[in-house]
């Protein structure tokens, strides 16, 4: 569960002050996921928000590994979204600096760093910017072990990008491009949900031997504030994550749809008794299709649900997948609750996104459907 | 001398691996016909430290390196032993043990990855440079804007050899660009350059050396560009007659070839003779043939290795893809 401060929640725009005071005063927490710690260093926790996690994250990573670099535009002072506060102070310019303002200089310039051995962390202002670098992304990095016959790799590549809706960020501010990135074999794409397991899932991206972009939802930065450890850790890449169970339908989403899934699932059980299970896929490249296969195979309902467009959003290659396996256990038509498919509104926001409500009258669909 | 026996040897690499392709023994290739001193100039200023990020048009490079005629050959016929597992079309040349990338298609990627390299270089503090080259239609490109902004202003010992050969496939240099070729772009980025004659390879040379020197010391990118004239097609899928005459090619042929230049300046000092030069051409005739011959008995790489190297570790859908595909082929096991 996240906890927001009244103080942050008075920032959020009106259609979500309603939700985050439902977050702030919920009482019971949905059950506790477990989540894997692989070499944990020390046991305390401490309050992290998002951007402070990746902070923690990188800084660890500079730390263990002295060929990282991080670099990109306005890293330096420390990121506008002060995700790389403090690293030039604590590694030097050399390890920390900006680049031109070019992505595709930034994914190629990340690529030839990696080919050589080291490893290099880009950033990627806005999702929305990544665009000039897809010919670097889909035809180099993508590709280039397997072009080599394994003798050249960029596996020390990770490109971060801050992805998603944000209240105001209009067309060029708000978009997610999981669907154009996933279809690009070859990559790893990563989403968390929220600082603690972004820091977990950024270190394993680092460290990953392929080649990772790393989808970090904006909306998220400041306002999702979770108990992160400390020490170094790492969350496997290409696991799901099951976060609520249920028996009555699976509800999968990734990143900061999860923060309206889980109260689209609290409002379910609240208004029809619905008890849904809740799956964070974390990895969108290669996905975890076992968990979630055995879930619905449980349920025999599912809806997927997703900020971006819904035509060929990536919500359909779970939905192709799931029809495949789990044909005879399904007891409804699949549901995808996703963004219409126009450009992300400024003003029409609230009714463009998925919220919380459309997902649960999907979930109560799905259930009448099967009685 | 040995740099003038792997002209000839390049020179005839290219004539009878052509043919090969115009027979159908390969499904495509491309010459260096014309640019041999600019391989064999820079190749020989450089060591095994300086990495190449070539194009495509740079084998001579790769050769003067120790990549070996059956090399060449054994992915030019994507046989099992093309260290790049006969994934890519033939002259897609890489080869981690002589620090030769390995060539992609699309292009102008390689030169913000030569960047990169060389940013690794130095912060390692290594005594070495990348090198990456490139064409003059690839000048035009987004990749090359980028990485001449980001070698200089981070400050990066990179070279950036430009082969000015005169076209793009069929698009002459005079509808590339309307400035003064490559060379005068430099000052805009502040990066240091030098305009060579590129049918000269002793010229090449000492450029390229001067410039490795300049870029170590001043931790800074140096840009070449030399002038040379593309005598053969793009490649075997293109008929340049369409939009050049044969006079066209026969004077670049008949006046400055870089192999012609060479044998004269190697005479003129002593060095060789008409009987040695045909000696030299004949073994390396021979020696061509041989590896060709060895190549095209090798079969294909295991089919399995379609699904290898995508990633470092087989993830599951590869694996059960790949299940598929074995109980699909022994279903119609003739048919493939």
């Amino acid at each position: 569960m996240f906890r927001i401060s009244t103080r942050q929640a008075a920032m959020l725009p009106a259609y979500r002050r309603g939700l985050a005071s439902l977050l702030s005063t919920t009482t019971t927490p949905s059950i506790s996921p477990p989540t894997e710690q692989i070499g944990s260093a020390e046991n305390s926790v401490t309050d992290m928000n998002l951007f402070t996690a990746i902070n923690d994250a990188m800084s660890i990573a500079m730390r263990t590994d002295d060929s990282t670099i991080v670099f990109g535009e306005d890293v330096s002072f420390g990121g506008v979204f002060r995700c790389t506060q403090n690293l030039k102070q604590d590694f030097g310019p050399d390890r920390v600096f900006n680049t031109p303002l070019s992505e595709n200089g930034i994914a190629g310039f990340a690529i030839g760093y990696a080919s050589m051995g080291g490893t290099a962390i880009g950033e990627i202002q806005f999702a929305d910017y990544i665009f000039p670098a897809m010919d670097q992304i889909v035809n180099e990095m993508a590709k280039f072990r397997y072009r080599s016959g394994n003798q050249w790799n960029c596996g020390g590549v990770t490109l971060r990008a801050a992805c998603g809706a944000v209240g105001h960020g209009g067309h060029y501010h708000s978009q997610s491009p999981e669907a154009y990135l996933a279809h690009t074999t070859g990559l790893v794409v990563v989403m968390p949900r929220g600082p603690k397991a972004a820091k977990g899932l950024l270190l394993s991206s680092i460290r990953s031997p392929d080649p990772v972009i790393f989808l970090e939802p904006k909306a998220l930065y400041r306002a999702a504030v979770e108990e992160v450890p400390v020490g170094d850790y790492e969350l496997p890449l290409g696991q799901a994550e099951v976060m609520r169970e249920g028996s009555d339908v699976t509800v999968v989403g990734w990143g900061g749809q999860l923060r309206v899934l889980e109260n689209a699932c609290i409002l379910a059980k609240k208004q029809y008794g619905i008890e849904a299970e809740l799956i964070d896929l974390q990895t969108i490249l290669p996905w975890d299709v076992a968990t979630v296969e055995e879930s619905v195979n449980k349920t025999g309902k599912l809806i997927v649900s997703h900020e971006a467009p819904v035509t060929s959003g990536f919500g359909a290659e779970v939905v192709a997948t799931l029809q495949e396996r789990c044909f005879l256990s399904l007891e409804a038509p699949i549901q995808r609750v996703c963004g219409y498919d126009t450009p992300f509104p400024l003003v029409f926001e609230k009714y463009y996104i998925p919220d919380e409500f459309k997902n649960v009258e999907a979930m109560r669909f799905v259930c009448d459907y099967a009685q | 001398m040995r740099a003038y026996t792997q002209m000839i040897r390049l020179r005839t690499m290219d004539t009878i691996l052509q043919d090969a392709q115009r027979q159908g023994r390969i499904s495509f290739y491309m010459t260096c016909r014309g640019e041999e001193a600019i391989h064999f100039g820079a190749a020989t200023a450089l060591t095994l430290e300086d990495t190449i990020f070539a194009q495509y048009r740079e084998a001579g490079a790769l050769m003067w390196r120790g990549f070996s005629l059956l090399q060449f050959a054994d992915q030019c016929f994507s046989n099992e032993s093309d260290l790049g597992r006969g994934r890519q079309m033939p002259v897609h040349y890489g080869s981690r043990a002589l620090n030769y990338q390995t060539i992609s298609s699309p292009l102008g990627t390689q030169l913000p990855q030569a960047v990169g390299a060389a940013y690794r270089s130095k912060l390692q503090k290594k005594e070495s440079v990348s090198i990456a080259f490139f064409g003059e239609g690839c000048a035009s490109t987004v990749d090359f804007h980028s990485a001449c902004n980001f070698a200089a202003t981070l400050k990066v010992p990179v070279i950036f050899f430009c082969r000015n050969n005169g076209y793009a496939i069929s698009t002459p240099a005079t509808e590339q660009y309307a400035g003064d070729g490559i060379i005068s772009r430099c000052r805009g980025y502040g990066m240091a350059g030098i305009r060579v004659d590129g049918n000269d390879m002793l010229a090449v040379s000492a450029a390229v050396h001067a410039a490795k020197a300049y870029a170590i010391e001043n931790s800074a990118p140096v840009m070449i560009e030399a002038m040379t004239y593309r005598q053969g097609h793009h490649s075997t899928s293109d008929d340049s007659l369409r939009y050049r005459s044969e006079e066209e090619v026969r004077g670049h042929a008949n006046h400055g070839d870089p192999l012609q230049r060479m044998t004269s300046f190697l005479n003129a000092y002593g060095m060789l003779d008409e009987n040695r030069r045909t000696q030299l051409e004949d073994a390396e005739k021979l020696s061509v043939i041989k590896a060709m011959e060895a190549a095209e008995k090798k079969p294909p790489p295991h089919h399995r290795e379609l699904f290898q190297d995508v990633y470092k570790n087989l993830p599951t859908h590869l694996e059960e893809q790949e299940e598929k595909l074995r109980d699909h082929i022994s279903l119609y096991e003739g048919k493939y």
